[in-house]
């Protein structure tokens, strides 16, 4: 699936209004599968809800409207037929603020298996692989069974995104998914994001330039509502072709 | 500092207002277990009435209050539960719901009585159940039906909604997500609300003096269509309906005691219920 040619994420001329509110101004870009892509801009930009509009995370507030198209793996997700829930299975999602849920460590990673009605024998497999791959195993192995909640906020971030790995999701949103941790929790999740993008397409919106700079492969500025500059991430950091680009990123505003 | 004083003050007059407050309400069930007490025995809990309730027991009040709490929960909990989560999870937030809320809030202010007279009309006479337990725990589930959707309503608003965006972003339908990740944490505060109301409807006279309770029946019922005797109503008629009231002031404290240790036995129950479960859920 991997090609020249092949996008995994695209949009074209996408709009998004919360009521009568614009929130997304024609939005056309088209995201290269197997890399991590950095949403970067000030904030109130649009950079979560255009992250939510890939998994449909917006249709649950009401009076919300698209127009335009969006193709997760040449689909497009806002077409009458599409099955949501396979949407959202396909694209994982990671908050802002980490949200486990008030369950065992086990249960909280169960619970997309659960959902989708995998075999009961595979749970514990899938449950083992996802918290390897989301590094928290070590910490957790011999206590599944024990309250999520009692987990550091680092290490609840890292389940949240084991959670969504136990789906097998091939996206993986992320909407600053560091931002409320300590400098070494995020030291940590960006590992983890560096580890990750080598099996997920990632989207990862992020306020920090350095972050940026560092675990992704492409980058989109957005300013506004607007796509202002969407490049490679290093061209992006050393030339950018846009004025406002090179504002933004030398930290002239916002 | 006069503002330090004046903060004093105000915490001092608080004070004894809640003081006030707790000591008339001791009063009341310190003179109700004292007076009340001496007249409890093996044979006023489970024995018959005799000459209208003058002497004997009141065993058929204590089961028709306990047959039409139970009715009442039967029918009121999982209408009130169905409610609140259409309101809080479905309903989108228009002119409709605005309305329905209004309504809600409007019955729960509707006195007792025309529950009772509402409930004549349309069970007792309009759908022919007669007064029975099935009209009475009927019309008690109207009238404290309000008072379940608001305490489940917000014991549904007390779940994050993080929880629900995390669920519905794996792949949750919506039905899926109340299950699975809302009612699980929401379902005890449901009940302790409920169990509130069902509280007050237990010692609610108005509501049940036209629909099910009989004034004298020193027997038990045979089925849901039969006539009860019922605490409040029993103990109404003791003090009023008496042609010496004095004599029988024994058994109306009795009554009094039995009627308001229900009440409250089901409140403690409702609240450790609650301190048990909020133990286990917090965020
Ligand atoms: N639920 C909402 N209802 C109405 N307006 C919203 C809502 N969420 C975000 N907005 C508005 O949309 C714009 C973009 O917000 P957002 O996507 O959250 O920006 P960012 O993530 O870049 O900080 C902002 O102007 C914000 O006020
Ligand atoms: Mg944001």
């Amino acid at each position: 699936m991997v090609g020249e040619n092949s996008s995994i994420v695209k949009t074209i001329n996408l709009d998004f209004y919360y009521g009568a509110v614009k929130a997304l101004h024609g939005i056309s870009i088209n995201i290269t599968p197997g890399q991590a892509t950095a949403l970067i801009g000030p904030s109130g930009c649009g950079k979560s809800t255009f992250l939510r509009t890939l998994n449909r995370m917006n249709d649950i507030i009401d009076g919300t409207r698209v127009e335009g198209e969006v193709y997760i793996d040449n689909q497009d997700i806002y077409r009458g037929d599409i099955d949501v829930v396979a949407l959202r299975r396909k694209v994982g999602m990671v908050f802002q603020k980490s949200n486990p849920f008030p369950k065992s460590i086990f249960e909280n990673i169960a619970y997309g298996p659960r959902i989708h009605g995998f075999d009961k024998s595979s749970y514990n497999e899938i449950v083992e692989r996802s918290l390897i791959r989301a590094g928290l195993w070590n910490e957790v192995k011999d206590r599944l069974d024990k309250n999520a909640l009692d987990l550091s906020g680092g290490q609840q971030q890292r389940l949240c995104i084991a959670r969504a790995l136990a789906v097998d999701p091939r996206i993986l949103l992320m909407d600053e998914p560091a931002s409320a941790l300590d400098p070494k929790s995020t030291a940590r999740i960006e590992d983890l994001i560096a580890e990750l993008r080598e099996r997920y397409t990632i989207i990862i919106v992020t306020h920090n330039m350095q972050q940026a700079a560092r675990v992704s492969d492409f980058t989109a500025f957005f300013y506004e509502g607007e796509l202002v500059e969407f490049g490679a991430t290093k061209q992006i950091f050393t030339k950018p072709i846009k004025k406002q680009t090179e504002d933004y990123i030398t930290g002239r505003f916002g | 500092m006069p503002g330090r004083k004046l903060e004093t003050s105000i915490h001092w007059v608080m004070r004894i207002v809640t003081y006030s407050m707790l000591a008339v309400i001791a009063y009341i069930i310190i003179d109700i277990a004292w007076h009340g007490l001496p007249t409890i025995s093996w044979e006023f809990l489970t024995g018959f009435p005799r000459r209208s309730g003058a002497e004997g027991g009141i065993l058929p009040a204590i089961a028709g209050t306990l047959l039409l709490v139970t009715g009442t929960i039967i029918v009121a909990l999982p209408l009130g539960m169905a409610s609140a989560i259409y309101l809080s999870e479905y309903a989108r937030s228009g002119r409709f719901t605005y309305f329905i809320r209004l309504a809600i809030i409007t019955l729960a202010g509707v006195p007792s009585i025309v529950f009772g007279l509402f409930g004549l009309g349309l069970f007792v006479l309009f759908l022919k159940m007669g007064a029975s337990i099935l009209a009475g725990s009927l019309t008690l589930a109207c009238m404290i039906l309000p008072t379940i959707i608001v305490s489940s309503e917000e014991a549904l608003k007390a779940v994050p909604q993080a929880l629900r965006e995390g669920s519905l972003a794996l792949g949750a339908t919506k039905w899926e997500t109340i299950r699975r990740n809302v009612l699980p944490y929401s379902v005890s505060g449901m009940l302790t609300g409920s169990i509130l109301g069902i509280g007050r409807a237990a010692g609610e006279t108005a509501p049940i003096l036209l629909t099910v309770a009989a004034f004298y029946l020193p027997k038990l019922p045979r089925s849901i269509f039969d006539q009860v005797m019922a605490l409040p109503y029993h103990l109404y008629v003791l003090a009023t309906q008496m042609p010496n009231a004095d004599e029988v002031r024994p058994m109306q404290y009795g009554t009094a005691l039995v009627l308001i240790a229900l009440v409250l036995g089901l409140n403690m129950f409702a609240i450790i219920f609650r301190n048990r479960v909020r133990k286990k859920y917090r965020w």
